[in-house]
């Protein structure tokens, strides 16, 4: 009807203006607009329940340690109660339900319910169409009992509090931990132990425990990816289930980082020599991330060896840190030009340095070639190796017939100013890993303060090496007026731009900016 | 007065049976106690009349007639022509008529003086309509419905239209008529109404969904409340009896 008075008023033809009607309602008899059934709508509901053989009281398993809901048939959602989440997944439970019954969902909202009533309603409004095009709207409540029921990871954790799936085993066999501490730093910055259920430091290196295997797995991968490891995992059977074929393992991750470190000097046995185009044997390591870069001091010439490679020929360092002798450096003269290497600017110049301990009291001097005379002025001191005066016991080194020079500079030191200004605080402080300490293995305590302090200084000294950490402002740094930061010679000591410096408060609210330790859990989530 | 009644369960009962003030058409194959229904309350007065057309059951539908006459569709046979002007009132004139829209009932509403068509009816079949009939004829449509015959009932005293007219429609239609003319519903709802309900001067019947209120709408727009010669002995006894105690 309305289809071709539309038509008429289309085509331009006078229509007649139509007022309804009203009818009387067929079963009690009021006026009413005439509608498909006839009937008003207050009789047409008594008529017709639309919500009949739908579900009205649905059950919600909830498990109280860990407020999350069940999904069948296995996965655990984590829902807030009240929530626009929670009330998606309420009404998923009645869809098919409604589908069958040919009603069409149109509102739902929650009824408030105390909190420990156990119960969450649901005002939910249906439409379904009745008698021949009439579409009647109801709308009716829905109960949700909770009923309580430990989800699978929370009752394990509950039964066996330190269990764990996956354990990864890291070790790095030398003498120092500079690589923890380093490693501690990225771990947290990028929060790959979120997932770990125990930390704990071990003789050499650290232990991670998790409660998945796929968690381990992860961290192994992304341990590779910042330092060249050699890793292999096992697995060791815990229990069998024989009907239904379940069998519960153990799995263990055992990863080795290289024992080559930055600053290190190494002697390359042929086979690698051969590898990187056969750079000199003595080299130096500049820089280790999951492929370790090593630069001739003598030729400036470099190669990058990554882990597959290097554990290949595993050769281990000929010097290390620990051996770093200091130097005053008399004369300087370049020979090269300036020549930049993965980023690092090297020069190449012919130097006259002597060891400070010989220094005034006899007239050894050392001519030497070394790549950092970008750096080096008459009157600095340097660090360096003193291969003249040094008994290693180093296979390679003998077998090799050519020239080895007597020194190998390696950085500057300033070690001299640094006295001069007796432990200053810091405007910058590191968070760190909640790590057990095993209390049956002795711990050095100085030798362990002299690490981290050493750790520290190489951060304010290379900035490259602070590019992938998280620093944060130490809020108790007063920058004191008397001492000024630039010395005498006009040469800043190095320290941390308060650019780099991530501000405590624009955190999460959970830190303690006072509080340098805290849970591995909560704050690794952050993101800078 | 209205009667409530199912043709064999089905209350659609205007389909199987024409009342007119002349005669009463049934269809054949019923149970007794619907004939029984009808001949308490008519046999008196009109004879009513079973029968079939075309063979079907469906005589309310396929016939349209008043006192004057009976419009019969192409497809009646002769055996029922000729029973149907044996058993009629010699003054119905029985005519049967070449029209392609062959059920009449759904085409034709009419009383003793008036008939509304189908807006699509032949030439010939109105002139035929307003000759055997004696009516004046309409082509209209009710509620935008062209089934005229189906959507309303009409009787000399009123008529009852489909509950979706309009009021301009209503007002329309009522001077056309000459009658009150109510939209309204029958058999609980039921927009078709004439096939749930049979109405004559002093008679109606309807299917037995119908609400009591459509009943009593019914009786109101088509005058039937005060027709029964008890009411009128009832209102002549109460001014008889004027100073009893």
């Amino acid at each position: 009807m309305s289809g071709i008075l539309g038509m008429a008023q289309d085509a331009g033809m006078f229509m007649v203006h139509q007022t309804i009607g009203s009818v009387l309602c067929c079963k009690c008899g009021i006026r009413m607009q005439p509608n498909a059934a006839n009937m008003c709508v207050k009789c047409l509901r008594s008529e017709v329940d639309i919500t009949e053989g739908l579900l009205k009281r649905l059950v919600l398993v909830h498990c109280p340690e860990c407020e999350s809901y069940l999904q069948p048939p296995r996965t655990w959602v984590k829902l807030q109660l009240e929530s626009k989440e929670l009330l998606t997944f309420c009404l998923k439970k009645l869809q098919k339900n409604m589908n069958i019954n040919k009603v069409k969902l149109v509102n739902a909202e929650f009824i408030w319910t105390e909190p420990h009533s156990k119960r969450v309603k649901v005002k939910v409004s249906v439409q379904k169409e009745v008698y021949n095009g009439a579409i009647l709207e109801q709308s009716y409540l829905v109960e949700y009992v909770q009923q309580d029921h430990m989800c699978e990871s929370c009752s394990r954790v509950a039964a066996n509090p330190d269990q764990w799936v996956a354990a990864v085993q890291l070790r790095q066999h030398v003498s120092h931990r500079r690589t923890f501490y380093y490693l501690e730093q990225l771990i947290l910055r990028h929060g790959a132990a979120a997932r770990a259920v125990r930390i704990k430091q071990m003789d050499h290196g650290i232990d991670f425990y998790f409660s998945n295997r796929s968690h381990g797995n992860k961290f192994v991968e992304f341990i590779g990816k910042v330092a060249p490891v050699k890793s292999r995992s096992d697995k060791q059977l815990v229990s069998h289930d024989s009907k239904s074929n379940n069998y519960n393992y153990k799995y263990t991750f055992s990863v080795e980082i290289s024992p080559i470190c930055r600053e290190d000097l190494i002697c390359l046995p042929p086979k690698a020599a051969a590898i990187l185009g056969n750079i000199g044997p003595i080299v130096v390591c500049t820089k280790v991330t999951n492929s370790i870069a090593l630069l001739d001091p003598l030729t400036l010439k470099f190669g990058f060896l990554d882990a597959e490679q290097y554990w290949r020929t595993s050769f281990k360092s000929l010097l290390t840190s620990r051996q770093l002798v200091e130097y005053i450096v008399f004369d300087i003269e370049p020979v090269s030009s300036e020549i930049t290497v993965g980023g690092t600017k090297y020069v190449l110049a012919d130097a006259q340095v002597a060891r400070v301990s010989d220094f005034g009291s006899n007239d050894t001097q050392f001519s030497i070639r070394t790549h950092l005379g970008h750096l080096l002025k008459p009157g600095d001191h340097a660090l360096g190796y003193d291969l003249y005066g040094a008994n290693t016991n180093d296979m390679e080194l003998d077998r090799y017939k050519g020239y080895i020079p007597e020194v190998v500079l390696i950085k500057k030191s300033y070690e001299e100013k640094r006295q001069k200004k007796r432990a200053k605080a810091r405007s910058w402080k590191l968070k760190s890993l909640n790590m057990e300490v095993d209390d049956k293995i002795k711990v050095d305590e100085d030798k362990r303060d002299a690490e981290y302090e050493h750790f520290l200084k190489d951060l304010e000294e290379n900035p490259e090496l602070r590019f992938n950490i998280s620093l944060y402002q130490n809020k108790d740094y007063q920058p004191s007026e008397v001492a000024s930061v630039t010395e005498d010679d006009g040469e800043p000591i190095p320290s941390v731009p308060d650019d780099e410096l991530l501000a405590a408060n624009l955190l999460a609210a959970e830190f303690d900016d006072l509080d340098l330790i805290e849970d591995g859990d909560g704050e690794d989530n952050m993101a800078e | 007065m209205a009667t409530r009644l199912q043709f064999e369960n089905n209350c659609d009962i205007g389909v199987f049976s024409k009342l007119t003030n002349a005669y009463c058409m049934v269809a054949i194959g019923g149970s007794e106690s619907f004939y029984s229904v009808f001949e308490s309350e008519l046999s008196g007065v009109i004879p009513v009349v079973k029968t079939s057309i075309a063979g079907t059951r469906i005589v309310g539908r396929l016939c349209a007639g008043n006192k004057n006459g009976l419009l019969l569709p192409h497809t009646t046979t002769d055996q029922e022509l000729q029973h149907l002007r044996n058993s009629l009132p010699d003054q119905v004139v029985v005519q049967r008529i070449e029209e392609k829209l062959s059920a009449l009932g759904n085409c034709i509403a009419c009383n003793d003086h008036v008939a509304l068509t189908h807006t699509d009816l032949d030439r010939e079949t109105e002139e035929i309509i307003a000759d055997v009939l004696g009516v004046e004829v309409f082509r209209q449509t009710i509620a935008g419905n062209i089934l005229v015959g189906s959507f309303c009932s009409l009787s000399n005293r009123g008529g009852l239209v489909h509950p979706h007219t309009s009021i301009e429609d209503l007002d329309e239609l009522s001077t056309l008529l000459q009658v009150p003319l109510v939209a309204g519903t029958v058999n609980r709802g039921s927009e078709v109404i004439a096939a749930g309900m049979i109405v004559n001067d002093w008679t109606a019947f309807c299917g037995s969904d119908t609400t009591a209120t459509e009943l009593s709408v019914i009786e109101s727009v088509f005058k039937l409340r005060d027709s029964q010669p008890s009411v009128i002995v009832d209102e002549m006894r109460k001014s008889l009896i004027d100073s009893y105690v």
